[in-house]
């Protein structure tokens, strides 16, 4: 899960991390009002939204009075902001942050996450701040240091004066760096995050760190201890389809193409996908509808795909372990009957209780065609569509 | 002889009065697994559909000489569940589990260091060895005892494979899921070696997915050090990056980790892959015959 940049801010002001005074406003005129509680200026005016490269895009904007805060978060909310991440058809900002502008002297980039290498988690550090940290760690590998943490002890002091030194700070912020790192690490584990992203932090002219841009993506699967978290959830920055199917707990997500996937296993379903496009068709989505799938959650997977209007035909999938397939039939005859299927489709079921699945699909009175194999399917739908254009 | 398990496996189920413990449970040892007992605290002395259920699992080993666990405990106990088998001396523990928080997971590869316990999982499949002992949720009747090792990160991508072998009446040795997960306790890497040296195994079929470099540290492997013929697949080539295909280790970021660069790497270290999941037995096929 993902949250916005001044949510994450509140959260590192929880820790004792050093970020900058500020406070997310929904309209211009409190936009001007938190820029004179906030002191003198300058001030930064940032566009709230779930993706990176604001700053290209016209989403970060330095103001020096009150009304220029105004009128920049007039142009800003409202928007749509395009970047690099948001895809062509951008993103609506509803928010701005208003945030105290300072003196940058120098910047340098922090992260921490999970490597899957050693297992644990890992401080990434380099004084190329600001700048786009893959191509840094594709030109300049020497540029960026590690520091692996171990989960018992967690981040030593020591780790974080070794990481402080070779990024060329003086003792004087070396002093400052430890706490900072410390405290980031204790964010990292406390709150279950999948990657946590300073970039940049920066040196201001008077000596000070800074955190003045930070990312938090939190474990999915460790939500259900962090419900300050849960509430922080922008249901706007996220896909219809995707919130609609995980309150079903399946795990769905669009793409272009005009084949609709139901399937079980999320190696299967990716490999369904592979599978449509190797005989020429084109997923419209992955999804997967897990184990121990009821019969209430297949049929929401299939209203679901079927509320994509790019949908000209439904492959199923299902390679039955966990997941029964006269359950999975039951659900595909239902859903079948609610929605109304219109556009061809191929079921393929394999595994416990298959002969049982295919019967009950066969006396259905459904047009159901029945595919034998995962190529034989493809290859079914993949034609049933083009026919059908 | 085989990996993991045999018929000598003496399995408990930790989770076993839960309905998905129980039922596969059941489902093992209709297919012949020495399913001894289980654990569920609280419900010590009692028992279930004829297995004896213990408070812990210290007690469950001492009284049925249990040398494997398979755990179907709810996430938010399931790393401590692996834990308790781990400090019971357990040798094999498979859990089952989907949605287990990563960070737990980090303390129990911790945890595991130093032990007797070798972990597989969690959010995986299983692990069976044909017509001598299946642990997890895989449907038996697909699989053949054979020669064939097979070695996934997904479960029904893994019975693909396995129907695509028995089809053509090829057996398996061993089939292993180490599951989707980004911090799990045995790699493919793990599992090659163990083929390697396992006199029943002729070839392998290895099944592969987006993200993270595990493959690759398994091809190179197979590069250096094996002598056996590989196969593989590797699944999401069609995978939009920044994107997670359910398994939470399935993610290309920073175009790495992608399905074309994988395959690549892994036809250069002398592996077969298949790129149509269709395939996977013919592409093993290729460079093995039985």
């Amino acid at each position: 899960m993902n949250i916005h940049e001044y949510q994450a801010k509140e959260i590192l002001r929880r820790y004792g991390v050093p970020v900058p005074d500020g406070h997310v406003v929904y309209n211009s005129n409190s936009a001007r009002d938190w820029a004179k509680r906030l002191g003198e200026g300058p001030w930064v005016v940032k566009a709230q939204i779930h993706a990176g490269g604001r700053g290209k895009g016209g989403g970060v904007k330095l103001a020096r009075t009150p009304d220029e805060v105004k009128k920049l978060a007039v142009d800003m909310i409202g928007m749509t902001l395009v970047t690099h991440q948001t895809g062509p058809e951008g993103k609506h900002v509803k928010r701005v942050l208003v945030e105290k502008g300072c003196n940058i002297d120098k910047e340098y980039y922090l992260s921490f996450l999970v490597d899957r290498g050693t297992s644990r988690v890992t401080l990434m550090a380099s004084a190329a701040g600001g700048m786009d940290i893959e191509k840094v760690a594709e030109e300049t590998p020497e540029q960026i240091f590690f520091e692996s943490i171990d989960p018992l002890i967690g981040m030593a002091p020591f780790q974080a004066r070794k990481v402080a030194f070779k990024l060329g700070l003086g003792m004087a912020q070396v002093k400052q760096a430890v706490p900072l790192l410390m405290n980031l690490y204790r964010v990292f584990v406390e709150e279950d995050c999948s990657l946590l992203e300073i970039n940049p932090l920066v040196l201001t002219k008077e000596g000070n760190l800074l955190c003045i841009d930070a990312k938090l993506n939190f474990d999915d699967n460790a939500l259900f201890r962090h419900r300050v978290i849960r509430d922080m959830r922008d249901y706007d920055e996220e896909d219809h389809n995707e919130i609609e199917a995980s309150q079903y707990d399946l795990s769905y997500i669009a793409l272009d193409g005009n084949i609709g996937c139901l399937v079980n296993g999320a190696g299967l379903a990716m490999a369904t996908m592979d599978i449509i496009k190797h005989y020429g068709g084109e997923p419209a989505n992955f999804l997967d509808v897990g184990g121990g799938a009821t019969i209430e959650r297949v049929t929401e997977a299939f209203k679901i795909i079927l509320s994509d209007a790019k949908v000209k035909g439904i492959l199923v999938n299902i390679f039955g372990g966990i997941m029964k397939c006269d359950v999975i039939a039951t659900g595909v005859i239902e859903a079948a009957k609610q929605v109304g299927v219109k556009v061809p489709l191929v079921v393929r079921l394999e595994g416990t209780n298959v002969a049982k699945g295919k019967q009950l699909l066969a006396e259905s009175g459904l047009n159901i065609l029945s595919a034998d194999g995962m190529a034989d399917a493809a290859e079914k739908i993949v034609k049933a569509v083009r026919a059908a254009a | 002889m085989s990996i993991l398990v045999n018929k000598n496996t003496k399995v408990i189920t930790q989770g076993i009065t839960g309905a998905t413990g129980l039922f596969h449970a059941q489902q093992c040892r209709d297919y012949g697994t020495q399913m001894v007992g289980g654990t569920t605290p609280g419900k010590g002395g009692t028992q279930i559909d004829g297995f004896p259920v213990f408070d812990t699992v210290e007690e469950a080993v001492a009284k049925t000489g249990a040398n494997a666990s398979v755990i179907y405990v709810p996430p938010i106990g399931a790393a401590d569940a692996i834990m308790e088998a781990v400090d019971a001396g357990i040798e094999l523990v498979i859990c089952i589990t989907e949605g287990v928080p990563v960070l737990d997971m980090v303390k129990v590869k911790q945890y595991l260091k130093g032990s007797r316990t070798r972990l597989v999982g969690p959010n995986c499949p299983g692990v069976i060895t044909p017509e001598e002992c299946k642990i997890g949720i895989m449907p038996g009747y697909i699989h053949k005892k054979g020669k064939v090792g097979i070695v996934s990160r997904s479960g029904t991508l893994t019975y693909e494979a396995v129907w695509q072998l028995s089809s053509r009446n090829l057996g398996q040795s061993t089939c292993v899921g180490i599951g989707g997960d980004p911090v799990n306790g045995t790699s493919h890497l793990d599992v090659l070696r163990m083929f390697e040296e396992d006199p029943e195994t002729e070839a392998v079929i290895m099944i592969g997915e987006i993200g993270g470099d595990a493959e690759e540290q398994a091809a190179t492997f197979v590069k250096e050090h094996m002598k056996k013929p590989v196969a593989a697949f590797i699944a999401g080539a069609t995978a939009p990056s920044g994107k997670r295909m359910g398994h939470a280790g399935a993610i290309i970021s920073g175009g790495k980790g992608g399905a074309a660069e994988k395959k690549e790497y892994l036809r250069a270290c002398g592996i077969s892959v298949a790129d149509s999941p269709a395939e996977m037995a013919e592409a093993l096929l290729k460079i093995w015959t039985p």
